[in-house]
């Protein structure tokens, strides 16, 4: 019989927020069909190294296991991605899995994207509805705005385009790009309209929308395909035109 | 509600093309005078000189805009941390070149300034064809002043790209395609009308 087949990880990892990361290597049988969290589950069973040491299992965050919680995303072979939706047998081994570099660690793989949650506070990421009496039901959609809509709520909050923009750093105080997209889905909902403005003069902060400098990644990286450099080029003529209002116009609402 | 970062990086946009844009276009086609003979060449920079208000001109279209772009824009290289050996995608390349250029242009224009204007006013040089002939015989100075003019063009160029971005006119990928050719278009065109002359004042040809 042929010698067991085996996958390779080399994982960075971190014991505590502030402890220095290390590399460590786990060999496991191979399985058909396998994905890059299959694998941690298999290092978790049995957690000892490539040196045969028993170590601690590798910490890693997850939920829906199907590419749409955005909690399982980490640096597979260089790039962000989620765990879930790599295949070990599409990836070059051995596997290289760090966590994303642009947040903080927590342990091992995984991080802390409190940073993107408050993004989705600031640009007020979210459509009022309760007033003291009942308001009745809003404006309709219609239906082929719904479906162009639907596409732009696929984001995940998952983090792979906050990691991929070079200008999202320790230097910077950009917000990232799913945060400039977002105004423009609730700014479409007929009920979200009607704080338009409030959405917009929040993307006009420091460390909004003039922290995008155009390279792009975002979109190539985005597990949902979100178009975000197009949803982005679209707020730059919404805040531009808003800033306008608000200097030379009177208006305000 | 403060808007000062906003309000600062658009108008490092706007002025990038208006006036700095502009202003780099006219000074090159003027040069390019150069191309049609030496005396051609300082009619056209004696006509420039004579502008009435000049001085004025020069600080409100050339030297402001371009202290402002230069300032602003060092703190923008400061705060990008390039990703390219990553995410190996053209914009992300072009986010890099533009970062490069950005910062060879600024060695480039300040030596410029110095080597010219700044003499000129001295009373060390006057502006006409000999300035520029004694300058760019040299072959160190010739090259040196093809890669600052390449880098500037580039920089322009793919910098009017971004400025169609940051303004909301190109927001579907198609009509961002097409302006990176578009842009490409101006890019060459632009280094062309700048490299010929250069090269008329150091061969004569």
């Amino acid at each position: 019989m042929a010698e067991q087949k085996t996958v390779t990880f080399i994982i960075t990892r971190q014991d505590s927020p502030d402890s220095a990361p290390y590399e460590e290597t786990f060999t496991i049988p191979y399985r058909p069909n396998m994905n890059v969290i299959s694998g941690l589950m298999e290092i978790r069973k049995n957690p000892v190294n490539a040196k045969g040491e028993k170590t601690t299992p590798v910490q890693w965050d997850m939920n829906c296991l199907e590419e749409v919680c955005g909690a399982c995303s980490m640096v597979i072979n260089g790039t962000a991605r989620q765990s879930c939706a790599a295949l070990v047998d599409k990836l070059e081994q051995p596997i290289r899995l760090a966590p994303m570099s642009t947040f903080p660690v927590v342990r091992d793989l995984i991080v802390d994207r409190e940073q993107m949650f408050d993004a989705l506070k600031r640009i007020k990421a979210w459509i009022p509805i309760d007033g003291t009496y009942d308001l009745g039901p809003g404006p309709r959609m219609p239906e082929k705005k719904r479906q162009w809509a639907y596409e732009l709520s696929k984001c995940m909050t998952c983090g792979v385009c906050v990691e991929a923009c070079p200008n999202v750093n320790d230097k910077s105080n950009f917000i990232g790009p799913f945060a400039l997209s977002l105004p423009r889905l609730y700014n479409a909902h007929p009920t979200g309209e009607m704080n338009k403005s409030e959405r917009l003069e929040a993307l006009m902060e420091d460390g909004g929308i003039s922290g995008c400098s155009n390279a792009q990644n975002c979109v190539q990286v985005c597990p949902k395909g979100i178009p975000l450099t197009t949803s982005i080029a679209a707020m730059n003529r919404d805040t531009n035109i808003q800033a306008f209002k608000s200097f030379f116009g009177s208006d305000h609402i | 509600m403060e808007h000062r970062e906003f309000g600062y990086r658009r108008l490092h946009s706007l002025l990038g093309v208006i006036p700095i844009g502009l202003f780099l276009i006219v000074h090159l086609v003027v040069n390019h005078f150069a191309v049609y003979g030496e005396e051609n060449f300082n009619k056209a920079s004696e006509f420039m000189e004579s502008l009435p208000f000049l001085i004025v001109l020069e600080v409100l279209i050339i030297y402001l805009p371009i202290l402002f772009h230069a300032i602003l824009g060092v703190y923008i290289v400061f705060v990008s941390k390039n990703n390219y050996t990553k995410y190996g995608y053209f914009r992300n390349w072009m986010y890099f070149f533009q970062r490069v250029s950005g910062i060879i242009t600024l060695v480039f224009i300040a030596w410029h300034v110095w080597e010219t204007r700044i003499q000129i006013w001295l009373g060390n040089a006057s502006l006409d064809f000999g300035l520029m002939e004694g300058i760019l015989t040299n072959p160190f100075m010739f090259w040196f002043y093809i890669v600052g003019l390449i880098s500037t063009t580039f920089h322009f160029a793919n910098g009017l790209w971004s400025f169609l971005v940051s303004w909301g006119f190109t927001q579907s990928p198609r009509s961002q395609k097409i302006a990176t050719y578009a842009t490409l278009i101006v890019f060459l065109a632009i280094s062309y009308i700048g490299v010929r002359a250069i090269i008329t004042f150091a061969y004569g040809v």
